[in-house]
């Protein structure tokens, strides 16, 4: 090894090929299998819900809303309960992308920065982990409809 | 004039080797369901110990170990002439806040995972220079405060990849003195922080080998002493795959260690424990070798070993704005007289 703590390049490409010889390989096909089966698990209660609530008579847009609500709910219990980080942790994807993770990612950050106080822990952290995805989504949202606004 | 001290470029020795007269070692629930349980001095069930947060739960750990420490020599606070201690949290708020009820003169500590041999080197380094008669050196983790103070609220949900390692909920405080029995600190190698570029956060490991295989030969080359010279090489938390690729760079520069070699991240958890490559934080050093090491030492299992602390000098800005990861080791030899 070199005295000098400035690396060359070459130094570090060759450790990176070092470590990328030991270190394991994702496993993959193993994560995207159970992640479909927890995220399909999901979807499919959710599915459930939506039919119950078409069945007692809402529209579609009243008993999506109404679907969404008590899977929001479930999620927020589950984490609440300490138990949905282990889904996730499972799942993966399954359980993030899915509307109950975006529940996830809002009650975890309010249960830990509780200790901080309501108003610079909870009220300033709560947005910690979904803040990004709020920001950007609306962005997005915005981009898309001024390009719908240019071009229709 | 080299420094009379001093041997080689980062190697200490010790006129009158510091005693390590005693050690304390305090840790959480899931190393207490480690392979390690029996070697601990207690084992907190409650993440919360009591307290109303986790940052005061560690803080009241770290307490209880030097507490722990002292009680086992059959010394009180004022005996002491310095504390020395260091953390994870930000302003290394555990040891400064325990300094606090000790009220013992103290200095803060900021090596990391690697804080436990920075102290005993330090400590060491203290007492053989004549400037104090006892030192409480301390260190902790705890998984929860380093988690959210480095990661994500803990109860998230998201999947961490095998390189990923498991913060140990933990306390260690080793008493150092002058005079007394117990095994002694002879020699100790302070190491350089080096970085190969690796950026990834969750393969600490690779991130820290370099600095620990450095100082690995570095020591040995400062001493002119061979691995077998020692009954372990035992290094602090560079997990399954940090320390198979510190073995494979002594390897390269001509020492072979493999036969005796081992890491405090490997040992104190069972692989079915889920901590996919093992332990890390300050706690996780500080507890193996407050609690199975010395006992190892005292049964006569060993004779001797190097341990080396290893850490990562990081922060979660750091890494935000995009920087590699330095990793830094330091060397202590510790052997039974």
């Amino acid at each position: 090894m070199s005295d000098s703590m400035v690396l060359s390049e070459k130094q570090k490409r060759e450790y990176a090929e070092i470590v990328n010889q030991i270190k394991p390989k994702p496993r993959i096909w193993r994560n995207i299998f159970w992640a479909f089966i927890v995220g399909g698990l999901i979807c499919l209660a959710g599915q459930i819900m939506l039919s119950f609530f078409l069945n007692r008579g809402l529209n579609i847009n009243e008993a999506a809303a109404a679907a969404s609500a008590v899977l929001v709910f479930l999620a927020a219990f589950l984490t609440g309960v300490g138990v949905y980080d282990e889904v996730s942790r499972f799942g993966g994807a399954g359980g993030i992308v899915p509307i109950t993770g975006f529940a996830n990612s809002m009650v975890s950050p309010a249960m830990e920065y509780r200790a901080e106080g309501l108003i610079f822990g909870v009220g300033s952290r709560l947005f910690t982990v979904a803040g990004p995805v709020l920001v950007w989504g609306i962005v997005t949202a915005w981009a898309v409809g001024i390009f719908y606004y240019l071009f229709t | 004039m080299a420094a009379p001290k001093k041997n080689g470029l980062q190697t200490v020795w010790f006129q009158n080797p510091p005693v390590i007269i005693s050690t304390a070692s305090v840790a959480g629930a899931r190393e207490g369901e480690g392979p390690l349980e029996k070697t601990f001095d207690k084992i907190i069930y409650d993440s919360h110990y009591g307290e109303d947060t986790w940052e005061k739960a560690e803080k009241q750990m770290m307490l209880d170990a030097m507490k722990k420490a002292l009680q086992k020599a059959n010394l009180q606070k004022k005996d002491i002439d310095f504390m020395l201690a260091g953390d994870l949290l930000n302003q290394i708020i555990s040891a400064g806040f325990s300094a606090r009820s000790m009220s013992i003169p103290f200095l803060g500590l900021y090596g990391a995972c690697s804080t436990m041999y920075e102290g005993m080197a330090l400590g060491a380094m203290l007492i053989d220079g004549g400037f104090a008669e006892r030192v409480l050196v301390a260190t902790s983790s705890h998984y929860n405060t380093a988690e959210r103070q480095y990661r994500f609220p803990t109860e998230l949900g998201m999947q961490r990849p095998m390189t990923a390692q498991w913060t140990v909920t933990g306390a260690g405080a080793v008493l150092l003195a002058r005079e007394g029995s117990g095994p002694v600190i002879t020699h100790a190698t302070i190491g350089k922080v080096m970085d190969m570029g690796i950026g990834d956060v969750q393969d600490m490991g690779s991130a820290m080998a370099p600095a620990a295989a450095d100082t690995i030969t570095r020591h040995l080359q400062d001493t002119g002493r061979k691995p077998d010279y020692y009954d372990l090489i035992i290094t602090g938390d560079l997990g399954v795959y940090g320390k198979k690729i510190a073995e494979q760079l002594v390897r390269q520069n001509g020492y072979e260690i493999a036969d005796r070699f081992a890491d405090c991240g490997v040992l104190i958890y069972y692989g079915s424990q889920d901590v996919h490559a093992g332990g890390s934080g300050c706690g996780c050093s500080a507890v193996v070798t407050c609690g199975y090491l010395m006992e190892q030492l005292r049964s006569g299992m060993y004779k001797r070993f190097v341990g080396l602390g290893t850490g990562v000098l990081l922060s979660p800005c750091s890494v935000q704005q995009g920087e590699t990861i330095p990793g830094i080791g330091h060397a202590v030899v510790i052997e039974m007289r």
